[in-house]
């Protein structure tokens, strides 16, 4: 992947479902808008041109694995081209839940070539921060069995044929998913979050290293954040007239 | 086709070993009569006995619903617009083609993946990634190219449907109208068709010529195709 030398800085969460990354990145969204910061945030699989056509697919079972992963990328270079990679061309703080890196844990899970799905998302580029969200799989599980109503099926997994049983399916699935996360470590240079302390605690360790990363970095001035440009004295420039 | 034979990867979660149908692919940019010429081979084959399947971009009914809708809109970027028809591509292949390809038909289609190369290179993508992600596709038995000149093209189009906003290109204005736009950008597609003829061995075809001439040189290349097994 190559190197974010745009203004804006990129900083992703990545874990399973489960991991409690969507509640910490939340958590960070509001923590930096409230520090006047210029925050766009962006989520898997959220892209308007291309959700009638997942919804079908989906519906319909009709997805392979090669489908779901082109798809899902689609979807992903639909937010990229006309949200993330412009919003830090401007230099905002973009923050997404889930990245590419989804999509070569759980493509790869489903049996698409790791390669491929490397080059497919190669227009990417890598973030300063990937904060990965580690936690035990009976957690993760027993988080989403009590959190939600059912488990969907291309969600557990369904359609690799690994168990009639949803629940199993699931957690089959998800510990494929695991296994292709923690190979990608070193690769993508993730920081490891324990996704099992408690839930402010966890965000105090996200705050620092998001605080580590953004020393010496200016960042673009939020407009609507009034009471704290007031606070910053900006200088004149010279030249300029008052 | 014997021994199926991929680009790349092809689907490693399902691999394929023999493939008794055969795949023949009629290319060419917007207007060349790859249409009719198809409907004339199907008629052909299916008189000779043959079981045929046709099919062509955009008409995954996966994803047909869903790209034609971001086509009428304006939103749809390179990289975006590139990955939506590759997706179509791939229904399409794996769930029409290859099935067909297995039952022994003959699988005329309308186009294949080197279109799509060809109209995103245009628009400036890099010829490297589409290769790469066009590793799942087959090898067609036959890619024929039918070739032809935006003089020809322009004749066609105002005989037949007019000029349209994406045959034009005009989501990458060349220049101020839509006629000096098709020109421009039918030429610069015909330049890519060419250049990926020679990479991937295209069988081209003049379709300046009449119907029935071109119909009979695809027909004679089948026909050793098939005097071949």
């Amino acid at each position: 992947m190559n190197k974010n030398d745009c203004k804006g800085k990129l900083i992703v969460v990545e874990g399973i479902d489960g991991s409690g990354k969507s509640t910490q990145i939340d958590l960070l969204n509001k923590w930096l808008q409230s520090q006047g910061r210029s925050v766009y945030f962006s989520e898997w699989n959220s892209s308007d041109l291309v959700k009638s056509t997942t919804r079908f697919a989906k519906d319909e079972k009709a997805f392979t694995p090669t489908t779901f992963s082109l798809l899902q990328a689609t979807d992903f270079s639909d937010r990229w081209e006309n949200y993330i990679f412009p919003m830090l061309q401007a230099g905002a703080i973009v923050l997404a839940d889930r990245y590419a890196f989804t999509a070569f844990a759980r493509d790869v899970s489903r049996g698409v070539d790791p390669t491929w799905v490397r080059d497919l998302y190669s227009f990417a580029l890598q973030p300063d921060l990937v904060l990965y969200f580690r936690v035990p799989l009976d957690i993760a599980v027993e988080r989403i069995l009590s959190g939600r109503a059912k488990i969907k099926y291309y969600e557990a997994g369904m359609d690799l044929g690994l168990s009639d049983n949803k629940v199993t399916s699931f957690r089959l699935f998800q510990q494929k998913i695991v296994d292709e996360y923690e190979k990608m470590v070193d690769e993508f240079n993730f920081t490891v979050i324990d996704g099992s302390l408690p839930v402010q605690q966890q965000q105090k360790l996200l705050r620092s290293y998001v605080r580590k990363n953004l020393i010496g970095w200016k960042g673009l001035p939020n407009p609507t954040a009034r009471s704290h440009q007031r606070r910053i004295q900006a200088p004149l420039t010279p030249g300029e007239s008052s | 086709m014997s021994e199926s034979e991929f680009y790349g990867v092809g689907f490693p979660y399902n691999p394929i070993k023999e493939l008794p149908g055969k795949l023949i692919v009629l290319e060419g940019t917007d207007g060349v009569g790859r249409s009719t010429q198809i409907q004339l081979l199907r008629n052909w084959l299916e008189t000779n006995g043959y079981a045929v399947s046709d099919t062509g971009l955009r008409r995954s009914p996966m994803t047909q619903p869903g790209l034609n809708a971001a086509r009428s809109g304006h939103t749809m970027g390179r990289l975006t617009m590139n990955l939506f028809y590759a997706t179509d591509f791939a229904d399409r292949l794996e769930n029409q083609i290859i099935p067909a390809l297995k039952a022994g038909f003959f699988v005329l289609s309308d186009r294949y993946f080197y279109s799509i190369m060809a109209r995103d290179i245009v628009r400036g993508a890099d010829l490297q990634w589409a290769r790469k992600i066009y590793g799942f596709a087959l090898k067609p038995d036959l890619v024929f190219y039918l070739k032809t000149d935006v003089p020809t093209l322009v004749s066609r189009m105002v005989h037949g449907r007019g000029f349209n906003y994406w045959e034009a290109g005009m989501d990458i204005r060349c220049a101020d109208n839509l006629y000096d736009n098709f020109c421009n950008y039918q030429g610069k597609l015909i330049e890519q068709y060419d250049l990926l003829s020679k990479e991937y061995g295209f069988i081209e075809v003049d379709s300046t010529k009449s119907v029935n001439l071109v119909f009979d040189d695809l027909r004679r290349k089948i026909r050793d195709l098939i005097k071949m097994d």
